[in-house]
């Protein structure tokens, strides 16, 4: 059918089409044209502009062209089914006159024998119209009609033929077509009755017609909206290609564009910038690390050193040496510590796949590090509460979150304890609660010592960083930054509030998903 | 006591080495894990020590290999990798103890020192007794010189740990590790806190003292007569 060949999507079939005057699409669209098109996408600056086999290669634009072939099918077949059924009702039309024809005819005959038929017909065939009337004898003599001419043999099969024939009134060497049934009387007469089918044609013709139209439209429209589709889709994901070649290029500053219209590729856009935001993080915070480390590593490393050479400059006798050296193993314990500490951070602070996480009840841990420190408070005069009955379960690194508690606990004695006890009323006293929110854990350590001034709460958890008041303490400056990094890895938060007076640090976590079996001890 | 210390640092090797023969030890060497098993399956040995790196064939599959022929030598293994999966891995691969570079020697001798006891030992008695001091494990008393010490779950543990190592140096970090299941350094040394008061509740008002902090090293519960 031809109309299934239009509905096969070509880009040639927007070429055919415009030659037959449908299409009004402003550019030109030879193959040569697609060639040079094509080509463009080859220039080494071209990423700037939007190729046409770039478009053409795109996902917009192969669903297009997929749906478009679709729909031309659709539109094809219905307007075919239209057509041909069309053709049928006329058919029957004619069948049903030329039956009602005949039948009157024979009557005629019936009535007033070959004469009056003869009469009938003649004055019949006169009439202008589509209708054809012959009357022959039985060896073929015509007797009355406005058949010139017919095919051959037509007056000897009786029943219903479709025939070429020529009107009496027309010109020798016209042809036109019709459906007629010939009929034979008795007495051997023969009568033929028939209809011009011009009028089916034409109406066929227009069918078809307007079918080509409309599918040749909807090819174009089609393709004209795939490609619009494909160069808006197009043009977003190469800015997006752009954005993601300058941070590969090393600045992690970029951001990809997010249009604002909440659509795949903005959720696509808008999650590579959270990722983005997250290497970035990592990056500083890898940054920060070698800096500290190389500041921070480098301190002791000089005093160690010093204290060797000292040693071994000044050194009298065996005991100088003996205490210089007992001195040296003790620095590198203590840049041990600060080094698994940093280690631990940064294991911490990366994450992901290379930590083992399981379920675990925090009110566990929470009991574990109170009764872990409980002599150390009370040798210190801090009094340690600890409330977490309940069970509370937790997803996690069970070690991290002892070890961040324990950080957490391990400042709060020393700062509740460092406080200048005349000053204040109450006696040191720190509490350490495990409580669920919603579908949260916090654990909870609130002391009354001196406290952390608001100006100084972001600070403290960066590496390193100890405040001047409590240089004079032992410790790394780690703690805080440990704690820290352990709630980011479980996607939770370290808080630090003002308990008025003292300090009141919350360990945000997620609650596991599902209920912990009561423990039974 | 017999060691063999299988690593491939040369030079930590022959320290190893030199310090476990000073404190009266004897110590062989190898550089591979082929050559370290080849002489751990020769010659009979105490204790092995196991780098988790190693040429050849490395440390794991080293003490997979002893397991399943039958070599049951308590192993240590020596590690740069200190993360909990890592020590699950080691032990579960056949090891007995951990310990993760950089250590101290005296931390070294301290853990092989205990592992080499720990057949034959005293993990089966059910009562043990330094003194006169005595720890029933079962009733879980504890008494001094017929008189009954009142201690905390905790404390009883504590103790129970160092008597059963009675005479050898335990570590802190063993005593973390064994005790209370912590992997990790506080800040603050709070296991000498939980020392002392457990050496007020066994030692105080007696004049021999049980409980001992050897320096730089650890604890001891020791009978000094």
């Amino acid at each position: 059918m031809t109309q299934n060949e239009l509905a096969i999507p070509r880009v040639g079939g927007v070429d055919e089409a415009s030659k037959s005057g449908v299409a009004t699409v402003a550019t030109p669209t030879g193959t040569a044209f697609l060639r040079r098109l094509r080509n463009r996408i080859r220039w080494p600056q071209g990423r700037r502009a939007i190729g046409f086999g770039k478009l053409l290669r795109t996902t917009a634009f192969k669903l297009t062209l997929v749906y478009l072939t679709v729909f031309a099918l659709f539109a094809a077949s219905l307007l075919g089914y239209f057509a041909f059924n069309t053709r049928r009702l006329v058919t029957e039309q004619i069948t049903r006159t030329v039956n009602a024809e005949i039948t009157g005819l024979t009557e005629q005959y019936n009535t007033g024998g070959i004469r009056r038929l003869v009469f009938v017909v003649d004055a019949r065939a006169r009439r202008p119209g589509s209708s054809l009337y012959l009357v022959t004898t039985f060896n073929g003599e015509g007797l009355a009609g406005n058949v010139g001419s017919l095919a051959e043999g037509v007056m000897n099969t009786p029943g219903w033929t479709e025939t070429a024939y020529r009107r009496l009134d027309d010109p020798e060497g016209t042809e036109h077509h019709a459906l007629v049934r010939v009929f034979q009387l008795p007495g051997g007469f023969r009568l033929l009755v028939g209809r011009d089918l011009e009028e089916r044609e034409r109406l066929f013709d227009i069918i078809s017609a307007a079918g080509q139209w409309s599918v040749a439209v909807v090819i174009v429209l089609g393709l004209a909206g795939g490609f619009f589709v494909a160069r808006r889709v197009l043009a977003r994901v190469d800015a997006m290609t752009d954005t993601t070649r300058t941070i590969m290029a090393g600045d992690l500053s970029g951001r990809l564009p997010v249009a604002g219209s909440d659509d795949e590729l903005d959720r696509l856009a808008v999650n590579l910038n959270e990722m983005l935001e997250r290497i970035e993080a990592l990056m500083r915070g890898f940054k920060e690390v070698s800096d500290n480390i190389a500041h921070d590593l480098k301190t002791p490393l000089t005093r160690l050193r010093n204290r060797a050479e000292e040693a071994l400059r000044m050194g009298k006798q065996d005991s100088d040496y003996r205490a210089a050296l007992e001195g040296t193993i003790e620095e590198s314990d203590e840049l041990i510590r600060t080094f698994n500490a940093l280690l631990m951070i940064a294991r911490a602070e990366s994450g992901g796949a290379s930590t083992h996480m399981g379920e675990f009840d925090a009110a566990d841990i929470v009991r574990g590090v109170g009764e872990l420190y409980d002599p150390l408070a009370d040798e210190k005069g801090v009094a340690l509460r600890i409330d977490a009955a309940e069970a509370m379960p937790l997803r996690g690194n069970r070690e991290l979150v002892t070890q961040a508690l324990a950080n957490l606990v391990d400042n709060a004695i020393k700062y509740a304890a460092w406080h200048d006890v005349g000053a204040r009323e109450a006696p040191p006293s720190i509490t350490v609660t495990a409580r669920s929110e919603g579908d949260q854990v916090l654990l909870t350590v609130v002391d009354n010592g001196p406290g952390i001034a608001q100006a100084d709460r972001g600070r403290v958890v960066e590496r390193f960083v100890r405040l001047e008041a409590s240089r004079s303490e032992p410790g790394s400056g780690l703690g805080l930054s440990l704690v820290s990094a352990v709630a980011h890895l479980h996607g939770g938060e370290l808080r630090l509030e003002d308990n008025a007076p003292g300090l009141r640090a919350v360990l945000v976590l997620p609650r596991a998903g599902r209920q912990l079996p009561t423990p039974t001890d | 006591m017999r060691i063999l210390i299988v690593e491939d640092d040369r030079d930590a090797a022959d320290y190893i080495a030199r310090a476990f023969r000073e404190v009266g030890h004897m110590a062989d060497q190898a550089a591979d894990g082929e050559e370290g098993l080849a002489l751990a399956l020769e010659r009979e040995y105490d204790v092995l020590i196991v780098d988790r790196m190693l040429p050849k064939r490395d440390g794991l599959s080293l003490i997979g290999e002893l397991r399943n022929k039958d070599v049951h030598t308590p192993i240590l293994i020596l590690s740069a990798l200190g993360q909990v999966d890592d020590r699950v891995k080691g032990l579960r691969a056949g090891g007995d103890d951990y310990l993760t570079k950089p250590y101290s020697f005296s931390e070294l001798l301290a853990r092989v020192e205990v592992l080499a006891r720990r057949r034959g030992g005293r993990g089966e008695e059910t009562v043990y007794r330094v003194g006169d001091l005595e720890l029933d494990r079962l009733s879980h008393r504890v008494s001094r010189g017929g008189s009954e010490i009142d201690l905390q779950p905790r404390e009883f543990r504590l103790l129970e740990y160092l008597m059963k190592h009675a005479g050898q140096v335990v570590t802190r970090t063993m005593l973390l590790e064994n005790v209370w299941d912590y992997h990790f350094d506080p800040q603050t040394n709070v296991i000498d806190v939980h020392i002392s008061r457990l050496r007020s509740k066994i030692d105080k008002g007696f004049s021999q003292p049980l409980l001992h902090t050897i320096r730089g090293a650890g604890y001891m519960v020791r009978d000094a007569k």
